[in-house]
């Protein structure tokens, strides 16, 4: 690929990250939106947290499979009580990283 | 604004945003390794993370890019990955009444999962759009840093040190256990983590993220209308 095609293909990729990330922003910052969707939009940051972290614990990366197994889910769950009994971030973090790489040099 | 208030934002930002960089450190190297690997030079990644700024969709365009996959292909596949973005720009608007456009311009640029994790959980308590905006620029800045680094250097550093593989699922566990502000946030973080996986062993691609956020979140929706109506 040249390097005026490798631009070209920067500036397509950009754009369309950029506009999904621009438009909901522009449209909605200053409309008050009815009860309803408000609810639903409340809803949205954890659903969507579970669903960005949920095939990293119980899903094979290699072969797209169903896993049990994975040194991510085991690190989760001390991961999940220190988050539920501290609700420290910081506290999380270091925990989960800690047992992750215990738990990846032994599984 | 004086020059100690903006110090004070700078300082909560960075605050906030420490998780975000310490993650994208170890992938953006990845991604410089894996860019190197296809050919592309350190500048060539930085620019790539300068202008789209996406770490799964550069992964997944530096890997196309390798198989000399179609350009249009590549902006296709970019899309339908980020397009999950679109939710969380409409949940995040709600917090940014009264900036201007060009505020959120610059804002939009870096709304990413990590920073959109962080700052949500951020804007229940004291927050506002200007600590929110340093979250985003400064793991961009991060993100840009470590992936031009990763192609020059990151064959020299040892695979999975300290863990630091965990630390963004791990800030992801934190910053989720901070949502569930009812039973039916569980619920619907429970639907949200079958729903995703099924997707994701089903119709793999990177769509699993945005439909099983849709999904999930409508059905808390619906079990929240019928508890109303009791």
């Amino acid at each position: 690929m040249s390097y005026p095609d490798y631009l070209w293909l920067l500036l397509g990729m950009g754009a369309v990250t950029y506009l999904p990330r621009l438009l909901p922003l522009v449209a909605l910052a200053d409309r008050s939106l009815p009860q309803g969707v408000r609810d639903w939009l409340g809803l949205i940051p954890v659903a969507i947290l579970a669903a960005l972290l949920a095939p990293s614990l119980f899903v094979a990366g290699p072969t797209n499979s169903l896993a049990l197994g994975k040194a991510e889910l085991f690190a989760a769950i001390p991961t999940l009580l220190v988050a539920l009994g501290t609700r420290s971030l910081g506290a999380a973090v270091a925990l989960g990283m800690g047992s992750f790489w215990l738990l990846s040099r032994f599984l | 604004m004086t020059r100690a208030q903006r110090f004070v934002i700078l300082r909560d930002g960075a605050a906030a945003a420490w998780p975000i960089c310490l993650g994208y450190f170890p992938i953006g190297l990845a991604l410089g390794v894996l860019a190197r690997k296809h050919g592309l030079a350190a500048l060539d990644i930085g620019l790539m993370s300068l202008l789209v700024f996406a770490g799964s969709a550069q992964f997944i365009g530096v890997a196309m890019l390798g198989t000399k996959a179609a350009p249009l292909s590549i902006v296709l596949t970019t899309f339908v990955v980020n397009v999950r973005h679109l939710l969380m720009s409409s949940a995040l608007a709600g917090h940014l009444h009264g900036a201007g456009k060009p505020f959120l311009a610059i804002f939009a640029y870096g709304v990413t999962d990590e920073s959109f994790a962080v700052n949500m959980a951020r804007f229940r308590s004291s927050w506002d759009r200007w600590r929110a905006l340093v979250v985003n620029q400064l793991s961009n800045a991060v993100w840009i840093f470590a992936t031009i680094l990763g192609a020059l250097v990151g064959n020299l550093v040892p695979d999975g040190a300290l863990g630091i593989d965990f630390a963004l699922p791990a800030m992801f566990i934190a910053l989720l256990v901070l949502q569930l502000h009812s039973r039916i946030h569980v619920l619907t973080a429970l639907a949200a983590v079958a729903v995703s996986v099924a997707w994701q062993l089903l119709l793999p691609g990177g769509t699993h993220a945005v439909a099983a956020a849709v999904i999930a979140a409508s059905a808390g929706y619906l079990l929240l209308r019928r508890k109303e109506n009791k």
